[in-house]
């Protein structure tokens, strides 16, 4: 299978809407708008988009505190998620979740979560869904180099594999977890070659890189559709921000030398894919200038339509908490 | 009609559950060789995809549970008190908040099927009874049937609840037995027991007093003692803890002015503390005497045959508080 013109446009709007989203996230955070954390994905949006590429609108995904890319590759509504960030009514989730707890599931978005690795096994629950009710759908699950060595990991790799649940596990290894370096918590040299342990598939692959991604995605979903089971993808990626917007206010130590940030930018995911997609001849350098035109308007827009949007009311409060009340 | 156990009432509520929607499923660890004894003969009738004996991972397959729900699915979880501490993440980050997190788009109609052994010298690590740290946890409801008649009515009301139900089998009461009318002979064609609304196992006048989970019968034979001297207990066994029938015991205590409350669990923090408060904040005005607790004490629990009995309630204790709410 090969990705067409559409596709690779659609990729790289895509991941420029992740950018684009976080840049405003970034500014409204600033400014004393957005109240609470938030975990930039600038740098990693290869990652959720090349993924994303090889998904079915009924696939499902779920994800972490590194939230916002995830459900904005998956198809996701910038308006809405730019809201829920903002604790408005007209968010994904009414206001109740917030940046870390991005859904919708009417994409296939089961959730971001903030507990690290906690979505691993929800995922791989989905997967067990599909199998018991002989349905073909797949999930994924997006988890950090950090994440890798919860309990629930291991535990979701184990079973998924036992089982051969259609279940693909991504590994963003951005490098780090907070402060720690992976190489500093990870007893092998890859989380990747955990895979063999458990009897599944690891495939490293460039995540800076989004139709490499998308290729080592695809084949992954290949197998897992055939009854094949799962797939460990760890992606190599970094993070071009801090872990969290404003954290350098209480981390005062340098964790990761400015020479290696610096050289880590150099490998932009953006330029790469548009470079790729301009030298193949699938588009051209004024089309991708207008795509970045277009989407700086949608997220103009959604940080507009985020503004504009009602706080809900106290009355709110009990909503939602059950589906027969207590 | 007939006599059944609460054991063999869990059973023919999961079969007939089961047989109902194809979407139930059960999971849990050594459930196909029944070692529980629920689930004797189930994978023979439904299947292996039916019937799936789980690593030991809590942590892993209760959150497989919720992932299954949240698709389609209607898990049936078998596990035990002491095994929850090994997968409260799932149950507390996700089972019990997600629906609310995520603005009302999760569903997750799972039942937990929680088997509480006590009182019978498994120790420190396979007696708790901790029903009541999930009550303070906003988004799981809580049922603890004490007989076989509310074992078979709660557990199916469970399974078809789209809410996370976590149904606490008092290891004392699963071998009591119980009448359990037959399918036939019930209007709707089965036998189903609402949330919420809690039953007067025997009317009194006197004192009233509250039993949670294997309490009730403590309750009640410590009513059949105190009736020979002339005293009259009115049994309340609220059933389910969350959602909380205080109405009942409210307008129980209104009339007789004394309560007391039974619970197995530790008494810091137990279902009988957030009852006493209840009636304490809401029927002060009832009261004639102070609230009276019976719980189990505050300390591990000890191994020893001569230790371990020291900590539960037990009938005298119950008496013996009842004499004290009566002084």
């Amino acid at each position: 299978m090969e990705l067409d013109r559409q596709q690779l446009e659609e990729m790289y709007r895509r991941m420029c809407r992740i950018r684009y989203f976080e840049e405003a996230v970034i500014k409204i955070h600033s400014s004393g708008e957005l109240i609470g954390p938030a975990h930039p994905y600038i740098g990693e949006e290869a990652v959720a988009v090349g993924v994303c590429a090889a998904l079915r609108d009924d696939d499902r995904i779920a994800g972490n505190h590194r939230s916002h890319g995830h459900p904005i590759a998956k198809g996701g509504d910038v308006k809405r998620a730019m809201a829920e960030i903002l604790g408005k009514v007209d968010g994904f989730c009414k206001g109740k979740g917030g940046s870390m707890h991005l859904a919708d599931f009417s994409i296939g978005i089961l959730g971001e979560s903030g507990i690290v690795a906690s979505s691993v096994p929800i995922a791989t629950g989905a997967a067990l869904a599909s199998k018991l009710g002989k349905k073909d759908f797949i999930s994924v699950v997006f988890f950090g180099d950090g994440a890798s060595n919860q309990g629930a990991c291991h535990e979701s790799m184990n079973m998924a594999a036992l089982w051969d649940l259609p279940v693909i596990f991504v590994c963003e290894n951005n490098g780090y977890a907070i402060t720690t370096s992976y190489r500093n918590s990870v007893s092998v040299d890859h989380v990747s070659d955990r895979a063999s342990a458990y009897g599944m598939p690891g495939v490293l692959v460039d995540g800076q890189d989004a139709i490499a991604v998308w290729e080592a995605t695809n084949e992954a979903v290949v197998r897992a559709r055939a009854g094949e089971g799962p797939t460990l993808i760890e992606a190599m990626t970094y993070r071009f921000e801090d872990h969290s917007l404003g954290l350098d206010r209480i981390v005062k130590s340098q964790y990761r030398t400015q020479e290696e940030v610096d050289e880590a930018k150099m490998r932009d995911p953006l330029d790469i894919h548009r470079a790729a997609i301009i030298s193949h001849g699938f588009t051209t350098d004024a089309e991708c200038d207008e795509i970045e035109a277009t989407v700086k308007s949608e997220i103009d827009e959604a940080v507009e339509f985020a503004r504009n949007s009602p706080f809900p009311e106290p009355g709110d409060l009990y909503d939602d908490m059950w589906a027969t009340p207590v | 009609m007939a006599m059944k156990t609460y054991i063999q009432a869990i059973a023919e509520a999961t079969v007939e559950e089961m047989e109902r929607d194809e979407t139930v499923f059960t999971m849990g660890e050594d459930l196909r060789q029944s070692v529980y004894g629920a689930t004797a003969g189930l994978v023979d009738r439904f299947g292996e995809d039916r019937v799936i004996d789980t690593p030991l991972s809590e942590n892993g397959f209760f959150g497989a549970a919720l992932g299954a729900s949240l698709c389609g699915m209607r898990p049936i979880v078998e596990t035990v008190t002491s095994f929850l501490w090994v997968g409260m993440d799932q149950l507390i980050s996700q089972a019990s908040k997600m629906r609310y997190m995520f603005g009302g788009q999760a569903e997750l109609p799972v039942t937990f099927r929680i088997r509480m052994f006590y009182a019978r010298g498994a120790a420190a690590h396979h007696s708790d009874r901790n029903y009541p740290i999930f009550m303070n946890t906003p988004g799981l409801k809580i049922i603890c049937p004490t007989n076989a008649y509310d074992a078979k009515g709660l557990m199916k009301t469970a399974v078809r609840d789209n809410d996370v139900c976590m149904l606490f089998e008092d290891g004392i009461a699963i071998s009591s037995r119980a009448e359990v009318p037959d399918n036939e002979d019930l209007p709707g064609g089965e036998l189903l027991v609402p949330f919420g609304v809690a039953n007067t196992v025997r009317a009194g006048s006197d004192v009233t007093v509250v039993g949670i989970a294997g309490g009730v019968q403590h309750a009640l034979d410590a009513a059949k003692v105190l009736e020979a001297e002339g005293v009259s207990l009115e049994v309340i066994d609220p059933r389910t803890l969350v959602p909380l029938d205080i109405e009942t015991i409210l307008n129980s205590v209104e009339r007789t002015g004394r309560l007391v409350v039974v619970d197995p669990a530790h008494k810091m923090c137990s279902a009988a503390s957030q009852i006493a408060a209840s009636v304490a904040q809401e029927g002060f005005w009832s009261l004639q005497a102070p609230i009276q607790v019976v719980a189990s004490e505050q300390v591990n629990v000890p191994y020893s045959p001569a230790l371990e009995p020291l900590i539960y309630p037990t009938p005298e204790k119950v008496v013996a508080a009842v004499r004290t709410v009566l002084d």
